[in-house]
């Protein structure tokens, strides 16, 4: 492993052995590398979950909250000073169920930060159980008839509500997911990468040999401008299309979209309160 | 017991949703105060959007009397429904003035015929002009201020909409005027020139604008009657003050929303009602634990669940002082006054930003709703208090300290990074479990306690410093108290109002301790103060009242209840 600015010192990571966070923990460094970032502009917003503990790991600024709740937090750093890169991570469990409200609405919002979503199809840290992209008849200990409801298609969904980004790469292809990666936090606006990663524990289904017989890279020839074709992949199950699938860059982000930016990106922290106005608003109640 | 003028002419307008009713309300109290009058109006409404029986009340003097009252002097049904919503508030001496034409059932009516006068004005639409001027009449108050008032209002509609206003008015004042000059009434209100030079502003508007006076650049919340009226205000001004303002998906998001807002270095506030606070617990411990700072609005209203939707009730304190799972401190305010909501709002973001934990203010739909004129609000000179670094390389964020507070940084201010955490953490940040760790952090989170204490906004006392009796009140009941225990006029009974209710301020004790006997006052079924004091002071309070049918109180019936308690004496 290469020395990073981004490594830290007093990690103590508590990842199983051979799990696939290793590998998106490394990407997001080279990511970083890529983009000649500084710890200190970029903030990673994480939930709760073995993926929502990425931030820990890494040298920069980190919130790490609530189980779910890391894309309306992740959205409010970004509105409340536009200069930083913001960067929401969670697994599976966390964005798509736990936090599945929030990024519906994440996604209409279309603010410019890169949600990366670690996903297992198992629930780790609570030891085992189906996640929302679990196929279905997967048995677990809870789920001990097997899974009864349809897996959810984060990727389907993203690209229906016309997300401005969404992508799909697998943890052990470290180096095109952190291609991929790098053109999501470049891109303006709101970034869904869906990460296959194998759960070494507790997903004795969808294990390294499982993805790596099914993940095909998206043809050059398509067009992620095209929201059908990006659908059509979206949709497909047999094999497991990695790389864009869509991107809209027509679309004006949330801060862009805010009066309070009209004029001046400067952060929310730097202005104070213009007493001159507020005076006259006080008048015109005479 | 008797009112006398002192307490001001009280005006209800009723009729159903839609027919202008805070039209008539907005535009007479504006002219009345620039009159030269005192005004307090405050509605109470239906959870519907047409039709329905809902009223405005009015009371209008020489001095400032911003409380509910049940007696109705005037009354202005703007159709028969009307008469029987209000029946048990119209007694024999109120003077009701209306259109023959859709009040059939009444004998004893003052007719002016509004819709007719409008007529000759140009048409229907000026119906409610003429029941304002009308009702200006009777009070003598000036019709060129009503003109300037319409002139300006209708400006952006066209010449022949203020023409035809300007002629209602006309109309309606002469009639007001001649049954002022024929002596079937006869108000003897002196004015107050002072009055001119004063605001008119709503509890909402009074929160929002100590918010904006605090420093507040961001509001993320869900709808939520009556949480949305400063929602609203800080829309409005969004531009003009560089404020974020989102409609949130939900409470939930909105909550988490303020605490990325305030770790990004903006100050935050949400609004909501009981039922929308109950989402935001969650967000409220995580404040609590991250050291956040977090400032929130909950506008009371009658539950459980969704309970009365446009009505009154000071029934959520024990949600507020206990929301959020785990132990952490916090403050909470309850304003008595529109002057107290700017003031505690605005403190609010001071307080928070400078402890870093959230800080509540709790009004009711009542306070919410209502408005009043008072003197021109104490903006202050003084900068907002800024408690954040830019932090060092070596930055910590959750740094042990002296004083007890850790410094608080801002991601990209300053050479450091600035690591929150929902876990137990080390003072870098990062998560531990060690036993030594985590009882230093809470003791450092829990030890702030002291100083918010220490820092409290003291109870008001009013009436006599050596009092028998002990009337204590806690956010909107404030001025009804205090006009209940002002019209007994005993010299041995005092008022004490919190406008802090957690942490008790230190001089709460001694206050009670003082009082022969305690008379608690509260809007809500269990006591929920009361528990409070006894709870966090040891204090044993004596009698109370309670009113939980989702309306304020009134004070006349209030100050019957009073006195009979105060006559009983003693503790118990």
């Amino acid at each position: 492993m290469k020395e990073s600015r981004f490594d830290i010192e007093s990690a103590e990571i508590s990842w199983c052995p051979g799990c696939g966070n290793f590998f998106i923990l490394e990407a997001l460094k080279g990511t970083f590398e890529i983009l000649r970032l500084d710890p200190v502009e970029l903030v990673i917003v994480s939930g709760i979950g073995q993926a929502g503990k990425t931030p820990h790991y890494l040298k920069c600024n980190m919130f790490n909250g609530l189980h779910g709740r890391s894309l309306p937090l992740a959205t409010a750093v970004k509105a409340a000073n536009p200069r930083q890169t913001v960067i929401a991570q969670g697994g599976d469990g966390d964005m798509y169920g736990e936090g599945g409200n929030h990024l519906l609405h994440a996604i209409r919002r279309n603010p410019d930060i890169t949600v990366i979503v670690h996903n297992n199809m198992v629930y780790g840290l609570t030891k085992g159980q189906a996640s929302p992209t679990s196929a279905r008849g997967f048995t677990t200990g809870l789920q001990v008839h097997g899974v009864a409801s349809e897996p959810f298609n984060p990727l389907a969904m993203a690209i229906s509500l016309n997300a401005s980004f969404v992508a799909r790469t697998f943890a052990g292809d470290r180096e095109g997911t952190s291609r991929v990666l790098a053109a999501a936090i470049r891109h303006r606006g709101f970034a869904l990468v869906d990460i296959l990663q194998p759960c070494v524990t507790f997903n004795k289904v969808n294990t390294y040999q499982w993805f790596k017989d099914r993940i095909q890279p998206i043809p050059h020839f398509h067009d992620p401008s095209d929201r059908i074709k990006a659908l059509e992949l979206a949709f497909m199950t047999e094999t497991l299309p990695v790389g864009v699938l869509f991107v809209n860059e027509d679309k004006l982000t949330f801060e862009e979209f805010l009066p309070v930016y009209d004029s001046s990106d400067e952060p929310l922290y730097n202005r104070g309160v213009n007493r001159v106005e507020l005076q006259k608003v006080i008048d015109l109640l005479r | 017991m008797s009112l006398s003028v002192k307490h001001g002419v009280a005006i209800v307008v009723a009729g159903e949703a839609g027919q202008g009713i805070q039209t008539i309300e907005s535009i007479l109290t504006m002219v009345l105060k620039r009159s030269g009058y005192h005004v307090f109006a405050t509605k109470e409404y239906m959870s519907r959007i047409r039709g329905g029986s809902n009223s405005t009340l009015i009371r209008v003097g020489h001095e400032r009397t911003p409380a509910h009252v049940d007696r109705i002097d005037v009354l202005v049904p703007l159709d028969d429904n009307a008469l029987e919503h209000l029946a048990s508030r119209i007694s024999r001496e109120t003077m009701i003035i209306g259109e023959r034409e859709n009040l059939q059932t009444l004998h004893d009516l003052l007719d002016i015929p509004f819709s007719g006068l409008a007529e000759k004005a140009g048409g229907k639409i000026y119906a409610n002009t003429v029941a304002i001027a009308a009702l200006l009449g009777i009070l003598e108050g000036e019709l060129n201020l009503l003109e300037e008032y319409l002139s300006d209002r209708f400006e952006k509609k066209g010449k022949s909409i203020v023409k035809g206003n300007l002629e209602a008015a006309r109309l309606g004042f002469q009639a007001g005027r001649e049954l002022r000059s024929s002596g079937k009434t006869s108000f003897d209100l002196k004015k107050n020139p002072e009055t001119a030079n004063d605001i008119l502003i709503s509890g909402g508007a009074a929160v929002a604008l100590g918010a904006i006076s605090g420093g507040c650049n961001f509001i993320s919340s869900y709808p939520m009657s009556p949480g949305t009226a400063v929602l609203n205000f800080m829309a409005h001004h969004d531009s003009q003050f560089g404020i974020v303002v989102e409609q949130a998906e939900d409470e939930i998001a909105a909550v988490n929303m303020a605490l990325g807002a305030w770790y990004a270095g903006a100050r935050a506030m949400v609004t909501t009602s009981g039922g929308g606070f109950a989402l935001m617990e969650e967000g409220v411990s995580l404040a609590g634990i991250t050291e956040s700072p977090l400032v929130v609005h909950v506008g009371q209203r009658p539950g459980p669940a969704t309970g009365m939707a446009t009505r009154t009730e000071q029934g959520d304190l024990d949600l507020v002082l206990h929301s959020g799972h785990g132990e952490f401190p916090r403050i909470v305010y309850a304003p008595g006054s529109v002057e107290e909501a700017f003031q505690l709002t605005r403190r609010a973001f001071n307080e928070a930003d400078r402890y870093q934990v959230p800080v509540f203010v709790l009004t009711d739909q009542y306070f919410i709703d209502s408005y009043c004129s008072v003197p021109a609000l104490d903006t202050g000179t003084a900068d907002i208090e800024d408690h954040t670094v830019r932090t060092l390389a070596d930055y910590k964020r959750y740094a042990f300290t002296e004083e007890g507070i850790s410094p608080r940084g801002i991601p990209g201010f300053g050479e450091g990074l600035v690591c929150v955490n929902s876990h137990e953490h080390t003072e870098e940040g990062h998560i531990t479990e060690k036993i030594q760790m985590r009882n230093r952090m809470m003791e450092k989170r829990m030890g702030k306690l002291d100083p918010i204490v220490r820092d409290s906004v003291p109870p008001t006392l009013i009436g006599p410093e050596k009092y028998r009796v002990l009337v204590i009140c806690w956010g909107s009941n404030y001025h009804i108290v205090a006009e209940a225990v002002s019209l007994l006029g005993k010299d041995d009974i005092a008022v004490l109002h919190f406008s802090q209710v957690f942490p008790l301020p230190p001089e709460t004790n001694e206050l009670l301790e003082r009082a022969e006997s305690t008379i608690v006052v509260e809007n809500n079924y269990t006591g929920q103060f009361a528990r409070l004091l006894k709870a966090y002071a040891g204090l044993d309070t004596g009698h109370s009242i309670r009113q939980y049918n989702g309306r304020p109180f009134c004070f006349e019936a209030l100050a019957k209840k009073i006195l009979r308690l105060a006559r009983k004496g003693d503790r118990k």
